[in-house]
């Protein structure tokens, strides 16, 4: 039966997209939020749509000219800050602006209706290829390595950039590869949440888990976890009442943030 | 009793602008120094020429090999450098300073816990080591940092501004820390209130530009005027009172 067969792919795909999307979605997302990045993630996922839009207009994978697009920008903006003393927020914020007009620009440009689109923007399950569950799963794989290899030089670096330059030469190339992996996530998971929804999937999940620890292992296990919880029933949501996918898990996360809000207010009102 | 560290006509230059002129300095292993001077006269800057954050335009830098192999340079910035909203532990922060030693820290070693034991009770921040940064006082935090700073067990610990964050009830302990932690290192401690380190302090260096150095921990306002050097100077008499130097 036809309708089976889909419906298991579904399900399969569903699964294997929330496990990853919240495994890499809770590495980077506790790095970006702890670290304040979350507007400088805003302004890559947003030029990233100028990748998307030329892959698009030249016909190869719009993915890759978002990775390629993210990457660049990511680097761009640390780099521009430091060395040419520009002001960050102006600087993504132009960066952001700009990634969207050159997307709009050349989907525009491009003949013929563009179906992929809206898909883009909001995130679709429906669309998302076994090469997106893949290429997800892989990336899950090389952040988990990278993250156990390097955890304490990554944690400290990012907790006092200053400290620990006065003893590591190393300080740019680990904020470096680790910005670079971070827009790397950010792209892949553009395919389940969309560009407009993409960043509360790694800044939700870090302040759930914030809300019951300080520890930082803690707070990626428990961004992971919580990123998952809220993906799956948002898929198991959205295909009952129909409504879209991305939007659902962006809602779920929210709910169950202030879920967890609530009950650490109220446990600690009452133990006082 | 051998040389840590040697400056000879040192210069530091923020493009522009002189930061340090010709400066001459010798930092010996059993010395507790007191670097005053007015603000913007240099004393940071200082400070960050000798850990190699800023390359002098001019002069040399000779460093004992003590200071270079492993046994690295101990740092207490003004406090305000990291986060205190950051998700991170007591432990955490402490072991960080073991960066003096590799380069690249990945998994704490048994030896690396068992350090940072050792200095959080010497600290006496013991049932602290699972807090985060936001639960602690300003005397707690200022001790983790100074727990960070020594932890790789340096020769040459730097102190900048640590008055700033001490609260006073600590602020005696503290003084009284840096005394037995001046038995395996040399300090240099940067400060605008010379009323509080003059208890401290063996000797000064007045930074101005140029710097002077004052072997004696007693020091006149007749002396600090010579030197170039305007600061407040609370003297040590009866009745403490302040005496206001204009800049010469």
């Amino acid at each position: 039966m036809e309708g089976n067969i889909f419906q298991y792919e579904f399900v399969i795909k569903g699964l294997l997209g929330a496990i990853f999307a919240s495994i890499t979605a809770g590495l980077a997302g506790t790095y970006i939020v702890s670290r304040r990045m979350v507007f400088l993630s805003g302004g890559i996922t947003h030029a990233s749509f100028g990748g998307i839009g030329i892959g698009y207009f030249f016909g190869f994978n719009p993915v890759v000219g978002a990775a390629i697009f993210g990457i660049l920008s990511a680097l761009g903006v640390e780099y521009l800050s430091v060395k040419q003393k520009i002001r960050e927020d102006s600087a993504i914020g132009i960066l952001w602006a700009f990634g969207m007009a050159v997307g709009i620009i050349f989907i525009y440009l491009t003949p013929g209706y563009s179906p992929n689109l809206m898909s883009y923007l909001f995130g679709s399950i429906l669309t998302v290829t076994n090469a997106d569950i893949i290429a997800l799963g892989i990336m899950s794989l090389v952040l988990i390595f990278y993250f156990s290899a390097f955890y304490r030089t990554i944690l400290y670096i990012s907790f006092d950039e200053s400290f620990a330059r006065t003893y590591s030469s190393y300080v740019d190339v680990f904020k470096y590869i680790t910005t670079a992996l971070v827009a790397l996530t950010i792209v892949l998971n553009i395919r389940m949440a969309g560009v407009v929804l993409v960043l509360s999937l790694l800044t939700i999940p870090p302040n759930i888990a914030l809300i019951f620890t300080r520890v930082y292992s803690k707070v990626i296990f428990g961004s992971i976890l919580s990123g998952f919880i809220g993906t799956a029933a948002g898929y198991i949501i959205s295909y009952f009442a129909e409504i879209p996918v991305g939007a659902t898990i962006i809602f779920t996360l929210v709910v169950i943030w202030v879920i967890a809000k609530a009950t650490y207010v109220i446990v600690r009102a009452l133990r006082k | 009793m051998s040389n840590l560290l040697e400056m000879y006509s040192v210069s530091v230059a923020y493009e522009d602008n002189i930061a340090l002129q010709d400066v001459d300095f010798i930092v010996n292993e059993s010395d507790f120094i007191g670097v005053i001077g007015p603000n913007g006269g240099g004393k940071t800057t200082l400070l960050k020429v000798i850990l190699g954050l800023i390359k002098p335009i001019k002069g040399k830098i000779i460093f004992n090999s003590k200071l270079i192999d492993g046994n690295s340079i101990g740092y207490l910035p003004q406090i305000s450098t990291g986060d205190v909203n950051y998700p991170v532990t007591v432990t955490d922060v402490i072991l960080s300073g073991m960066m003096i030693r590799k380069k690249i820290i990945s998994r704490m070693s048994a030896s690396d816990k068992n350090k940072t034991k050792e200095i959080i009770e010497e600290l006496g921040l013991s049932g602290m080591e699972r807090s985060s940064l936001n639960e602690l006082s300003g005397g707690q935090l200022q001790r983790v940092f100074l727990g960070r700073a020594i932890i790789g067990d340096p020769k040459l610990l730097l102190l900048d501004e640590p008055g700033n964050f001490v609260d006073s009830t600590f602020e005696n302990d503290f003084y009284e820390k840096l005394r037995v932690l001046n038995k395996r290192m040399a300090i240099l401690m940067v400060s605008h209130d010379i009323g509080i380190i003059s208890s401290h302090v063996r000797s000064y260096a007045c930074v101005n530009k140029k710097l002077h150095f004052h072997p004696s921990s007693e020091i006149s306002n007749e002396q600090l005027l010579a030197y170039g050097c305007p600061i407040q100077l609370i003297t040590h008499g009866e009745v403490p009172h302040t005496v206001l130097k204009s800049h010469s």
